[in-house]
């Protein structure tokens, strides 16, 4: 069984934002609407200044108790057993929100307009990814359709489209190689990475390392 | 005008007065539903609630109403299951006060969704393991059950009672009420509860997340205590309101004070519980999951002193006030503290909406604050100018307080008779 997961290495990290291009040119992201502000576009992946570091911000993937997932009445989000993905299904969301309430990393995003794409850009639309309608909930989802690609290639390849490898757009995109991407069980961790608010248990699959910024500190002592 | 469909022996006022009060009710709730008509067409981006911010005014607003409207599943449940007979003169005002608080929040509930034609989604793929599935289920089920409750009230109407099959239809309604007043309270119990566990199980909150017994985190049991507890007092206060304000004696002292007494009770016993739950979670729950409790009370506005006036402003002095007798007998301490005790509720309901999701969670977050837009106060005054106008309506049309007539008299009786001299 595969659990994907990410390492971030935020010291190489240079905060040029080509991950978040990446993400929403790769997941049909429009582009923000009039009077958005940073509370309520989309954004997938986000990358938040933290003194002097950049920290990208995305779906931590939780692996234990996921909070969004017991919360939504209708089953709308689910962790694959296959992968240990995250995933929304925007079709069956009813735009409660109350999975934003619970997600302790805000890496959640409601579609607060219609999705619209200037004149023409609609062409460029990727047809493997299905865009979201107007008051429903989405969020990372490890490039989805990427994996699904890569799945049909093992297919017919005759390999295990159990054991797949394929690379997210904000991996590809990251000129600095700070993002890296694989199955948990083989992907090297950088010494002294963390997992953000791993005190709450929720087992996220993201890792952080940074010398510059201590990811745990703050205003939670105890923590870590 | 209206005279005929008004019951025998009640005074009302006249017809324009009576359009005089509900004009400005009405209009309020025209602007209301053009509020939350625009955030149906044009969306949610017509509030100002976010990313961060995602439940605002609306859910706060949901969970105080019906924790108010509580009253109807209590006081039901006292009259009808432990036989406290005093309390049929409050019963048929407490079922519309729960009709109407509990409409008015499925009404915002649809509007505050980003997809309300999915509503049906969660009957029909529920998720079990979620709270919101069970409030769903239990306030669409008593919201039925208040519907039906109501029915013996509407079909009583003067009118009404011509058609025969409306008496024979409401008198057998009548035989079953102790069966809905029994799965009332059930159903309520439960989503009172689930409503104070929408926010206990939120493991990613630590500010919210509790402990519990089995799957219910603490603050399902906080909710049901609260809610049993200020559901009486809001009674009071409504009848206190009521009679201010048709300048008439509705109910007898004894039940204002037994309703009085009935808060105050269940209030300290609230009290304790939340004292020993806030407790716990200072010293075990907040400290294991990383956060110190005192960090969540250096966010200005949100100080300790929040707390001090959760427990002790609005939950340890009304509930002293109406415990002791010689206050609860003072028509003005009685009002008063019924009226602490539901703004206590209104505070609960506020700290577990707003100050939840205004504290950060990550090293690096910022504290949040949020403004409702006009479109989310105009919908919120709706469901108010809805309640008044329902309310309204059912005391004029309607017997909500079967004592009145009794007491009309005997307020005549006491009255001295003009002496005519000469008359015989």
């Amino acid at each position: 069984m595969t659990r994907y997961g990410m390492t971030i290495d935020v010291d190489r990290c240079t905060g040029c934002g080509a991950c978040m291009v990446a993400c929403a040119v790769e997941n049909n992201i429009p582009p923000a609407h009039e009077g958005a502000t940073d509370r309520t576009g989309l954004t997938w992946i986000r990358v938040f200044k933290v003194g002097q570091a950049f920290v990208p911000m995305l779906c931590q993937q939780c692996g234990e108790e996921t909070p969004c997932v017991s919360v939504c009445p209708q089953k709308a989000v689910e962790v694959d057993p296959a992968t240990g993905i995250v995933g929304q299904m925007p079709e069956r969301c009813l735009g409660c929100r109350y999975c934003m309430a619970a997600c302790p990393y805000h890496a959640r995003y409601f579609n607060w307009h219609d999705p619209a794409w200037p004149p023409g850009m609609e062409k460029t639309l990727n047809p493997d990814v299905a865009p979201r309608m107007r008051g429903v909930v989405e969020k990372c989802n490890f490039c989805h359709g990427r994996w699904h690609a890569a799945k049909q290639q093992a297919v017919a390849e005759g390999r295990d489209p159990a054991h797949v490898e394929y690379t997210p757009a904000c991996v590809e995109a990251c000129p600095t190689k700070a993002i890296r991407f694989g199955d948990l069980a083989t992907l090297p961790k950088p010494p002294g990475s963390v997992r953000l608010l791993e005190s709450l248990g929720t087992e996220p699959k993201i890792y952080y390392r940074s010398s510059k910024v201590d990811l745990r500190a703050g205003k939670e002592p105890s923590r870590g | 005008m209206d005279k005929r469909f008004i019951s025998r022996g009640l005074d009302r006022c006249s017809t324009p007065r009576f359009l005089l009060w509900v004009a400005p009710w009405f209009a309020l709730l025209a602007f209301g539903v053009y509020a939350a008509g625009l955030c149906l067409v044009k969306g949610l981006n017509q509030t100002n609630m976010d990313n961060r911010f995602a439940f605002g005014l609306w859910i706060f607003l949901d969970l105080t109403v019906i924790a108010l409207g509580a009253g109807a599943f209590f006081t039901g449940f006292l009259l009808y299951i432990l036989k406290l007979k005093e309390l049929r003169a409050v019963i048929n005002s407490a079922v519309v006060i729960g009709l109407v608080c509990y409409s008015g929040a499925v009404a915002v509930l649809m509007v505050d969704v980003g997809q309300p034609l999915r509503a049906w989604f969660t009957f029909w793929y529920p998720n079990v393991h979620s709270m919101l599935t069970e409030v769903t289920f239990c306030i669409t089920c008593y919201l039925t059950v208040l519907a039906i409750e109501y029915l013996p009230i509407l079909l009583k109407n003067r009118k009404l009672r011509e058609v025969p099959g409306f008496l024979v239809f409401e008198f057998e309604l009548h035989k079953l009420v102790y069966v809905f007043a029994g799965v009332g309270t059930f159903l309520s119990f439960f989503h009172q509860g689930s409503l104070g566990g929408l926010y206990g199980v939120l493991r990613g909150r630590p500010f919210a997340f509790r402990e519990g017994f089995l799957v219910w985190p603490s603050t399902f049991f906080l909710f049901i205590i609260s809610a049993a507890a200020v559901g009486p007092s809001f009674i009071v206060l409504t009848t206190w309101l009521v009679e201010k304000i048709t300048k008439k004696s509705l109910v007898r002292p004894q039940v204002f004070h037994l309703l009085g007494r009935i808060s105050g009770l269940l209030l300290s016993v609230y009290v304790l519980a939340k004292t020993v739950d806030t407790l716990i979670w200072i010293n075990r729950t907040s400290p294991g999951r990383g956060f110190a409790a005192s960090q969540y009370y250096e966010w200005k506005p949100f100080g300790t002193w929040i707390l001090f006036a959760e427990i002790v402003v609005f939950g340890l002095v009304p509930a002293l006030i109406l415990l002791a007798p010689r206050f609860r007998a003072r028509r003005a301490w009685l009002v008063s503290a019924a009226a602490l005790a539901c703004a206590g509720v209104a505070l609960n309901r506020f700290v577990q909406t707003v100050q939840t999701l205004a504290l950060p969670t990550l090293s690096f977050d910022k504290f949040l604050s949020y403004t409702p837009s006009w479109q989310e106060v105009g919908t919120f005054l709706a469901v108010v100018a809805y309640g008044v106008l329902v309310y309204s309506f059912s005391f004029r049309y309607l017997v909500l307080f079967p004592e009145e007539r009794e007491l009309k008299r005997e307020t005549r009786v006491e009255e001295p008779e003009p002496v005519l001299a000469g008359r015989f």
